[in-house]
Order: structure tokens, then C-alpha cells, then sequence
């Protein structure tokens, strides 16, 4: 590979789980800015590595690298959120017994310390850049709901604009369309694509439909390691991807 | 943000702070004994125990009700700040004591003249509770870094839910075991008791213990508005977010172990307080206030009275304390079975306790009107139908 600007880049990541290999020698780069699908089929590692990058785990073998020269291996999850990673987990996961404002109040970029949210009080700027991803995510009119009494998809949107307001340079997002209509799908599919290029943003997902809406680039996972990489129209005609990933899922509909 | 002050629980404390801080005491004080309305030094002790019970509840709140941590050793720490005031108070007794010797009665007894004959009796780290100060120190501190430590390794460990209050329990319960030992140097069994005087003060006397009563009532008067400052601020609001989703909050750059170290701590050291205002008002400290039903208690007083609500635990302490006193008269051997019961009539009924009490009574009024509405309607459209036919 060339010295280019990664923002991210996994080499030979192996991690298993007695005795199972959830990620296998996995290689993965990612430029800045860019907008990365990952697909595979269920096991093939894809939360595993979501975990990896996040702190949740830690991996037996290789290095996780975020920027030039940061080792993500060593640190833990809140260390790295601050880094500016942020992740969106595959369950809408948002304060339930907190209002929407709340929420994103809590989510955004700033100090982290426990005097500061002893002592700090909401500045007229936080409120405005609250107002600001309330307005992106289109729940500027529930701002004063209880993040419980949302629908799914809007759960979905608020986590989405949670993650937006710690600013991160780098979005996980886990099957963000899961459970939604086909309208909402969309809707989340436009909201991720106007991020990319200021964020970069990978996303795991199951949809195709979804997964050609938005990706330019996609990679397919398969047994904890990466089975081929390309656009959408690659990726589906590549034999070895119908082999293991098409092929099997028509077997399982039987 | 902050929350602005509910009206109607501003009225509440409000009332309930001038009964206890003002008209108890002066039913104690001016009116006659004779009279219907004389409040006995006995029952004003009695409600002083209930107070110091309250200000523990609230402790147990702040942990369990905000931050979704279930301590089942709350009580550990308000015995430890009961035995550190109450150490102090042993030595005030002075030779007064049965064995009319200088170091308290239970040293003399188990031969503690001839173990520590260099300091004259007294162990080591008995002498600097010669000093108020000291003993009054101690009673934030000690707890506190107990809380800290079994806090540090136990939150680091990431050990959650069901573990945690299993580990509490048995943190509790390994205290009490240790003092219930001779040789720990706190009395044993007996504990620590028969104290004479506070800061040269008669313990007996009943303007002693209304000061003690006023003292306990203002300490829970402030520990209220602690948590309720505490828990208005951007800390209450990620307190709340811990107990919801802690992952969510983790992965949005809190360090969570910090946050739940600190609502320990300060749980723990209100529960001290409440614990050193209850030794002097009771008269005795043992180590069955540590036992682990104790804190059982404590839990059942916060889900009864409310939980994550800052009046419900205050409530829930008083009366239940209020109906044990009363049940352990007329029902002794059956009080167990009703508190249990209630825990279980209120887990399954009442979640949110008897604060939650006229919100789900309006509910079930609204729902039951609407049955009625209809079975009105239906019984409308019947009547068309059966018309039509």
C-alpha cells in the first residue's frame, strides 16, 4: 500500500474467541472522508471488528491504527471515543428516560470531566449547535420528547445525531436501516450520504437495497477476513462472493 | 438547565421541615406532659432514628434509583459512621462506667489494662478519638475510603447488576463477622453503648435530645437538597443515562467507572452521616447494624416510598419505620412477612412507590372511564343493530 492520508487502517487483525476465529488476518484501509459499506454474512465478523476499533476488545495479533500514528490497540472506549470515533450501535441505544434536547446535550463535543458537568451550565453556542443537529436529523419538533415515547426510525435518527454531535472524524454504523420502513430507509440512507466527505463513515449492513443506495465502496467479510472489495456491481457479480454470501442465503431460504 | 422546583414539592418539604424542625420540638419543649398534644422525649428519639433512616435511604436512592446501582451494603457504611462517633462517645464516658475505670468497660472486661499496658488500657487507634474533631472526621472519612477502594477495584472490574449487589452483600457482611469479633478492638457482640455525654452534654436529658432531633432534621433537610442539586446538574443527567444505557454513554466519551465511583462515595458518606446522628439518639452501635438484612431493609424503604424520586425514599423510611415500631409490638414474630410482602406488592403494582401513587390512581380513573365510555358506545351500536333487525 502507498503512504496515503488513512484514517483508518486494520493490518493483520486476528482475534479469536475460544478457540473461534471471529477476525482472521483482516487488512482494511480507509480514506478520509470516504463512505465505507461492509456486508458478509451473519459470523462473518463484522460487529467483532466494530468492536475491535472501539475498544470494546482487544485483538490477540496486528495493529489498529486511527490517523498517521495512533495505536487504538492500547486504549479503551471512552479514551478512543475522544479520539473522535464515534459508534452507533445495531439496537437504537439513546437515553429513553432523557428528552431529545437531553440527549444530544450529553453527546456533544466538549470537556468529558466530572467537575465540568458538575459546574458547567448549557452555553447559548451548545444550544445552538443542539438546535443545529436537531434540524439534520428532523426531530427539531420533538426536541422536548422523551427520547422513550420515539418511534424506532426516529430512536435510529436521534443515535445518529448523537454520534454527530460529539463531532467525530470517523462514524461506525451498525445496520443503521434495521426495522425501518422503506421511506425511513431512505431518509437514513440520504442523511449518511450528506455526511460523507466531512466525516468518514463506515456502515455495516444487511439491506442491499440500502447498500447500493449508499455505497460507493463495499467490503465483504467472510470468516473474519476480507473476501473482496469494489463497487456494488463488482461485488455482486464476483463469484466467490456468490458462493459464499448469495449462494448461501438462498440455501437458508429453503 | 436546570430543573425549576416543583411547586408542589416545594409546599411539601416546606411543611414537612417546619412539623419536624419546628412544631415537634415545641410540643416537646412547651406543652405540658399532661396534655393530649405533648410529644414525649421517647417518641422524639423515636422519630430522630426515623429521620437518620431517611437521610440512609436517600443515600441508597442516589445509587439505586439515579445511577441504577443496587448496593446491598449501604448499611455497612452507616454503621461505620455510628462506630466512629460512637468511639468517641465511649471515651466521654470517662470512669463512669461499671469498672469506675478511665478506658471503657468492655476493655477492662476482656483485659485490655494488661494487652495495651503501655497506653493504660486503650489500643492504639482509640486515642485520637479523644478529640470530637477527630471522631467527627473519621465519620466522613473512614467510610468514604471504604466506598473508594471497594468501589475503585469493583467498577474497574466492570462488575454490573447482580454482581455487584452480591459483592456489596458480602462486603457487609464480611464487616460484620470482623467486628463481631473481641479482639477487633470494637466491643464485640455488645458493640459500643452506655454513653453519658456529647461535647459535655447530658445524653439523658431531653434538651439534648431535641437538639439531636433538630440536628437530624436538618441534616436531612440538606442531604434533600444536595441530591436535589446534584441530581438537577449535567452529573444528574448522566447519572440517569449510566442507569439507561451505560454503553451509550462509555462510547460517547464518559469515563462511566469515574461517574459511579463518585455516586458511591458520596452515597456511602450519607449514609455515615445518617449513621453517627443515629448512635448518640439510640444509645447503642453494634454489629448487627451491619448485618445484611439491614440493608435489605433499606432498599425496601426506597422501593416503597419511590425510587428515583427525591421525596419517595424520605417517605418510605419514615413509614415503614413508623409501622415496623408498631407491627413489632402487636405482631412481632410476623413483621418479616409483611415487609417482605409489601417489597413484593410494591415491585409488582406499584413501580414507582407510593410517590408514583396518585399518578397510576388518575390512570386507572381515565382507563376506567373509558371502559365505561365504551361499553356505552358498544352497547349504543347494539341497540342499533338489534333495531335495525
Amino acid at each position: 500500500m502507498t503512504q496515503k492520508n488513512f484514517i483508518l487502517s486494520l493490518e493483520g487483525v486476528s482475534k479469536s474467541f475460544d478457540g473461534f476465529k471471529a477476525i482472521n488476518d483482516l487488512n482494511l484501509y480507509m480514506d478520509e472522508g470516504e463512505l465505507r459499506v461492509i456486508i458478509g454474512p451473519n459470523g462473518a465478523g463484522k460487529s467483532t471488528m466494530l468492536d475491535l476499533i472501539t475498544g470494546r476488545t482487544q485483538p490477540d495479533r496486528g495493529r489498529i491504527e486511527f490517523g498517521r500514528d495512533t495505536d487504538l490497540t492500547a486504549l479503551n472506549e471512552y479514551q478512543i471515543n475522544r479520539l473522535g470515533i464515534g459508534r452507533k450501535f445495531q439496537t437504537p441505544s439513546v437515553y429513553v428516560d432523557h428528552t431529545v434536547f437531553e440527549n444530544i446535550w450529553l453527546s456533544l463535543r466538549g470537556s468529558r470531566s466530572l467537575w465540568n458537568t458538575l459546574f458547567s451550565s448549557l452555553t447559548p453556542a451548545q444550544r445552538e449547535r443542539i438546535h443545529e443537529v436537531l434540524t439534520t436529523i428532523g426531530l427539531t419538533d420533538k426536541a422536548d420528547w422523551k427520547a422513550g415515547a420515539l418511534a424506532h426510525g426516529q430512536k435510529q435518527w436521534l443515535e445518529i445525531g448523537m454520534l454527530l454531535a460529539q463531532d467525530p472524524k470517523l462514524l461506525l454504523v451498525d445496520e443503521p436501516a434495521a426495522g425501518m420502513t422503506d421511506e425511513e430507509t431512505a431518509k437514513t440512507g440520504e442523511l449518511l450520504m450528506s455526511l460523507a466527505g466531512r466525516h468518514s463513515i463506515i456502515v455495516i449492513e444487511h439491506d442491499m437495497v440500502f447498500v447500493r443506495q449508499i455505497a460507493r465502496t463495499v467490503t465483504v467479510l467472510h470468516q473474519g477476513s476480507v473476501l473482496c472489495e469494489g463497487t456494488v456491481d463488482e461485488v455482486q457479480n464476483n463469484e466467490r462472493v456468490i458462493e459464499v454470501y448469495l449462494g448461501r442465503k438462498k440455501k437458508e431460504k429453503h | 438547565m436546570t430543573r425549576p422546583f416543583p411547586q408542589r414539592e416545594l409546599w411539601l418539604v416546606g411543611i414537612l421541615a417546619f412539623i419536624g424542625l419546628v412544631v415537634l420540638p415545641c410540643l416537646n419543649a412547651f406543652v405540658p406532659v399532661d396534655s393530649a398534644f405533648h410529644v414525649s422525649t421517647f417518641k422524639l428519639g423515636l422519630y430522630g432514628k426515623y429521620l437518620c433512616y431517611a437521610v440512609l435511604a436517600l443515600g441508597v436512592n442516589l445509587l439505586w434509583g439515579y445511577t441504577g446501582i443496587l448496593s446491598l451494603g449501604q448499611c455497612l457504611f452507616f454503621a461505620l459512621g455510628g462506630y466512629m462517633l460512637g468511639m468517641h462517645l465511649m471515651l466521654m464516658i470517662g470512669n463512669l462506667g461499671q469498672y469506675q475505670k478511665d478506658i471503657p468497660d468492655f476493655m477492662v472486661f476482656l483485659e485490655y489494662e494488661t494487652k495495651y499496658a503501655a497506653t493504660g488500657g486503650l489500643p492504639l487507634h482509640w486515642i485520637p478519638f479523644k478529640s470530637f474533631g477527630f471522631a467527627a472526621a473519621m465519620v466522613v472519612i473512614v467510610p468514604a475510603l471504604v466506598a473508594l477502594v471497594f468501589g475503585f477495584l469493583a467498577f474497574r472490574s466492570r462488575i454490573k447488576g447482580v454482581y455487584f449487589s452480591i459483592l456489596s452483600q458480602a462486603l457487609t457482611y464480611a464487616a460484620c463477622l470482623m467486628f463481631f469479633r473481641n479482639d477487633f478492638t470494637f466491643g464485640g457482640n455488645n458493640g459500643l453503648t452506655d454513653f453519658k455525654f456529647i461535647l459535655g452534654h447530658d445524653l439523658n436529658s431531653p434538651t439534648t435530645k431535641r437538639v439531636l432531633f433538630i440536628c437530624s432534621g436538618l441534616l436531612l433537610l440538606g442531604v434533600y437538597l444536595f441530591c436535589r442539586w446534584l441530581t438537577a446538574t449535567k452529573f444528574g443527567l448522566i447519572q440517569r443515562a449510566v442507569r439507561d444505557s451505560e454503553n451509550r454513554v462509555l462510547f460517547s466519551g464518559y469515563a462511566t467507572a469515574h461517574f459511579k465511583l463518585f455516586v458511591f462515595v458520596v452515597a456511602a458518606i450519607i449514609a455515615a452521616l445518617g449513621g453517627a446522628l443515629f448512635v448518640p439518639q439510640v444509645g447503642i452501635i453494634n454489629p448487627s447494624e451491619m448485618a445484611p438484612e439491614k440493608s435489605l431493609e433499606a432498599v425496601v424503604w426506597v422501593a416503597v416510598g419511590g425510587r428515583g424520586t427525591l421525596i419517595g425514599p424520605i417517605l418510605g423510611a419514615v413509614g415503614i419505620n413508623w409501622l415496623k415500631s408498631y407491627a413489632t409490638h402487636a405482631y412481632a414474630e410476623q413483621w418479616p412477612y409483611i415487609l417482605g410482602l409489601l417489597f413484593v406488592f410494591v415491585t409488582l403494582f406499584m413501580p414507582k412507590g407510593i410517590v408514583g401513587l396518585p399518578a397510576q390512581l388518575v390512570a386507572l380513573k381515565r382507563r376506567f372511564f373509558d371502559r365505561s365510555k365504551n361499553e356505552a358506545t358498544s352497547a349504543a351500536a347494539g341497540k342499533i343493530k338489534s333495531s335495525q333487525a
